[in-house]
């Protein structure tokens, strides 16, 4: 027996448990059965199917645009966020940025509830989810931002100012070129993390207005459709090829280095 | 009127006074060096020139205009970092353009400016290359071009020489001078090397816990320290307790413990009864074996205890009867001779009566 063998076997194992299952759903997205039980030949119906499901157009329509309104102000306010924690070192503000991030997301869901009706009486609906998901992502961006000025000399913004650029300059000129891989990323992670989001949403969206995973939720109460395997399978790949053009802009996001 | 004036600049951070009550002056076109241990002051006092802090009391002038309130972007003074701070997003000609385009120069001046300054720090070729692709001394070269390519009023180093090894210091200090002197740009030079500034600086502020200890030319700040600390910061030196007997214009005698009466050169100001010590530098005292004759008048017979040898001299550890250890500087000149004397020799120690320098407490 080689000397790895167990070491490789429960590798083995956890990568089939965190995979196979969904492989299972990209499978069966291609399944020409209206069960997910047996495998009885490809077909691309289900997708096509998919296409002329209105409502889950709208609701993948909603997902993309509150995925990319509320990454692009998330982005915005976590890199000035994270430059702030990097320059002026407060105490607090990384507890207060990152504390969402940490934060169970029934809880923020309850709480955010809570907020936009009870304090500001406002009507739930695409605004306060955009809300809700920027609350949540800027601690990732701000993460991130901190972690890439962390590495590099301070004289550097310092030698820009005394060389004759003003503080913008200074921002427009270095600052963001350098921390620039870490923005995109930044702005991938809460675009996933926004499309993707279940409980948050669930909670603030109100009736009326549905987003991707909503819509797959409700789906499923009835029956797990080749419907629903088609969708999450699209849902699936957007996601991942995020996480990789997310990786190869900051590599060091996944090595753990945020 | 000189080109920067410092009046009475203090500067606290909390309890700690970093530069307290400073003044000084520095001429157009002069190559002047703030000297001093780490922690005396020296980079707040060049942080605040360039604008990066500000006094908490006195005033910087420029040009005779006072520079509060001029933020570092508007101050035509630029600096060389320690760590010379190049954009590592830039090639060398972007870095060195970088002043240039901020100051909103036409891109055919940008062009003109920027083969000149290449030249001049012999860079022409590496102009498309990333800093990250440069060797220490280049990149040093580098920051160097990018802070004088402006043509500031005043270049700021702050121990620009401090990372390279000792060789490539030597050069890079010869280039330095010799740059200087081309482009006749003011430099204030920042360095706690005490070589460094004897050798670049026209003047030199010793410094010690805020404070300007002495400012003078290199020669006079070596040759006449004004006190304990600048004698002992600047070279080595050998300093024998002494108390003064006899002073008049012609010379001093001094009463040193244990060696009895010696003659020292005069300075002004001292009376019979001060309390100090005489200053001899190793290079002022000669050794030569026990019991040869003695044509100087003040000669001590002594032990060597070690000696380090350096190639080009050595230096000599004495022990003198009154305990005291002086160090010898014996230059290894003669032919075929490498080492004159051995641990444990006896010898007798000798110095010209007007050599040393007589520090009032």
């Amino acid at each position: 027996m080689p000397r790895h063998f167990w070491l490789w076997a429960a590798t083995l194992g956890v990568y089939a448990f965190l995979y196979v299952p969904l492989a299972v759903v990209v499978l069966f997205s291609f399944n020409d059965s209206a069960l997910n039980a047996a495998w009885v030949g490809f077909t691309t119906g289900w997708y096509v199917k998919l296409a002329r499901n209105q409502d889950m157009l709208g609701a993948a329509l909603n997902s993309l645009l509150i995925a990319l309104t509320a990454s692009t102000v998330a982005t915005v306010l976590g890199t000035m966020a994270g430059i702030a924690m990097h320059r002026y070192r407060p105490r607090l503000l990384p507890f207060m940025v990152i504390t969402p991030v940490a934060m169970p997301e029934i809880l923020l869901g309850v709480s955010l509830l809570l907020f936009f009706r009870q304090v500001l009486d406002m009507t739930l609906g695409l605004f306060s989810i955009v809300v809700a998901h920027i609350t949540f992502s800027i601690g990732f961006v701000a993460i991130i931002i901190r972690a890439r000025l962390a590495g590099m000399d301070e004289s550097i913004f310092e030698a820009a100012r005394d060389l004759g650029a003003t503080p913008w300059q200074t921002f427009r000129r270095v600052t963001l070129p350098l921390i620039l891989p870490g923005v995109v990323a930044g702005f991938l992670m809460s675009f996933t993390l926004s499309i993707d989001d279940f409980v948050i949403t669930f909670f603030v969206a109100g009736v009326g207005v549905t987003t991707l995973p909503l819509q797959i939720y409700s789906m499923i109460k009835v029956a797990v459709t080749p419907e629903v395997n088609a969708v999450s399978t699209l849902l699936m790949a957007l996601t991942l090829s995020m996480i990789l053009l997310a990786s190869r802009f900051a590599p060091d996001v996944l090595k753990g280095k945020a | 009127m000189a080109l920067l004036e410092i009046q009475g600049v203090t500067r606290r951070y909390g309890d700690l006074v970093a530069v307290d009550d400073v003044s000084f002056s520095v001429e157009s076109g002069e190559f002047f060096t703030l000297l001093g241990p780490s922690g005396c002051g020296k980079t707040t006092l060049l942080r605040m020139i360039a604008g990066f802090e500000d006094p908490d009391r006195g005033r910087i002038l420029l040009d005779g205009k006072d520079l509060a309130g001029t933020p570092p972007e508007k101050r035509p003074v630029h600096t060389v970092f320690q760590s010379y701070a190049l954009f590592p997003h830039m090639t060398v000609r972007d870095n060195i353009a970088f002043p240039l385009r901020m100051a909103k120069k036409s891109e055919e001046e940008v062009r003109q400016r920027l083969q000149e300054t290449l030249d001049q720090v012999h860079l022409a070729d590496k102009s498309r290359h990333y800093p990250h692709e440069l060797s220490g001394g280049q990149k040093q070269r580098v920051a160097l071009a990018r802070g004088l390519v402006n043509k500031p009023r005043l270049l700021l180093l702050d121990e620009p020489l401090g990372a390279l090894d000792a060789k490539l210091r030597e050069r890079m200090q010869l280039e330095l001078i010799g740059l200087q002197r081309d482009v006749g740009v003011t430099f204030v030079f920042v360095t706690h090397a005490q070589q460094e500034a004897l050798a670049l600086s026209d003047r030199i502020g010793v410094m010690n816990e805020g404070r300007v200890e002495q400012l003078d030319e290199p020669s006079r700040i070596y040759g006449f320290p004004r006190n304990r600390f600048v004698a002992d910061f600047i070279g080595d030196i050998n300093l024998l307790e002494s108390e003064v007997l006899e002073a008049n214009p012609a010379h001093l005698k001094l009463q040193v413990a244990g060696l009895g009466e010696i003659a020292a050169p005069p300075t002004a100001g001292i009376k019979p009864g001060d309390k100090g010590a005489l200053a001899l530098r190793p290079e002022q005292l000669r050794i030569a074996p026990h019991g040869s004759p003695q044509e100087l008048k003040n000669h001590f017979p002594g032990t060597v205890l070690d000696f380090l040898y350096l190639g080009d001299v050595t230096v000599y550890k004495v022990a003198l009867p009154n305990g005291v250890v002086m160090d010898a500087l014996l230059a290894n000149s003669a032919p075929g001779r490498a080492k004159f004397f051995e641990t444990g020799d006896a010898v007798e120690m000798a110095w010209r009566h007007d050599a040393g320098l007589f520090l009032r407490e």
